[in-house]
């Protein structure tokens, strides 16, 4: 039998890994698709309307 | 007329990814630290409040528990106000909203039925019970990984957006059952303490503390749901300017 301190204990372990796992992948992902944009920009490749007119990748 | 144009593109302007990345720049890290400080304060408040005089200790997970499970339901609600965005005024980041919220509202869904099951063990003496609002909240937790699991298997982000949208606004009548379960039906879960007619009838030792982790809670979702429909704007431009890489080659090759 655990004592109450350690359920508590548990419970905000719990909450601070997946708080943690979240805001890594997060950070994770924008760094990967902002080096994906910029080695496309390299390739000469830019949108067409880096204007006020695109949509969301559209 | 000139007025309603205006009204429209003031509107749009909204609409457009591009401002929406601007805007982002500017604000995430300001919410960032709001959401650092909620958490600092929220934090110190759980752990130097007193105990409860039945529940002990363990009324300390109620701190975390109680904001994730409203911050499940209010990413479920934020997700069919972007999916109704899709249908009716097909706003270019309404599907953004609602792919980014998706993964979100799934950790904090999963976050409320640990600590629920952490906290039900010492009071109730069972990790689970199938009563009616633990079974709802487990029914919200798989309609996220369902919705995860069909954005990810529709490579055409113009497809997806509708059915998904319709989904999720079907979903959406989960919302109500999980709020009022605990009224409708007779559940080892306890009614509502904080957000009822006639006030709360929670302690203030124990309300201050769940009120800033509820604030900081909900500023982390806002903090993330920013980031992660930036993200997902970058990931379709990716997309979009890889496609037109392999239009433009086609093309150099017939004319050669």
């Amino acid at each position: 039998m655990m004592s109450h301190a350690a359920y508590v204990l548990a419970s905000y372990a719990v909450a601070a890994a997946t708080v943690a796992g979240l805001v890594f992948w997060v950070i994770g992902d924008g760094r990967a698709r902002r080096r994906e944009l910029k080695e496309l920009e390299a390739a000469g490749i830019r949108r067409r309307s880096a204007d006020a007119s695109g949509g969301a990748g559209r | 007329m000139s007025e309603n144009s205006l009204a429209i593109r003031k509107f749009s302007d909204l609409a457009n990814p591009t401002r929406f990345l601007a805007l982002a720049d500017r604000v995430l890290f300001w919410f960032a630290a709001a959401t650092v400080l909620f958490f600092a304060v929220g934090l110190w408040l759980s752990f130097t409040t007193e105990g409860d005089y039945q529940q002990g200790e363990t009324v300390r997970i109620m701190y975390v528990h109680v904001p994730a499970a409203w911050l499940s339901m209010m990413c479920y609600t934020v997700m069919a106000i972007s999916a109704l965005g899709t249908l009716v005024w097909r706003h270019p980041l309404a599907d953004v909203s609602a792919k980014a919220a998706a993964p979100i509202g799934a950790c904090f869904t999963f976050l409320a039925l640990v600590t629920g099951s952490l906290w039900g063990k010492p009071m109730w003496g069972a990790w689970w019970v199938w009563d009616a609002r633990l079974t709802s909240v487990f029914v919200l937790f798989l309609m996220y990984l369902g919705l995860i699991a069909l954005n990810r298997a529709m490579d055409d982000p113009a497809r997806s957006a509708r059915v998904s949208a319709v989904l999720v606004l079907v979903g959406f009548v989960n919302i109500p059952i999980i709020k009022f379960s605990v009224e409708w039906w007779n559940t080892l879960h306890q009614p509502a303490s904080v957000l009822r007619l006639d006030g709360p009838t929670i302690d203030p030792e124990f309300l201050w503390p769940l009120l800033v982790m509820a604030v900081a809670f909900t500023l982390l979702f806002f903090t993330l749901h920013i980031a992660a429909m930036r993200n997902e704007i970058w990931r379709r431009r990716v997309t979009s300017l890889r496609r037109q890489a392999v239009r433009n080659a086609g093309r150099e090759a017939q004319g050669l």
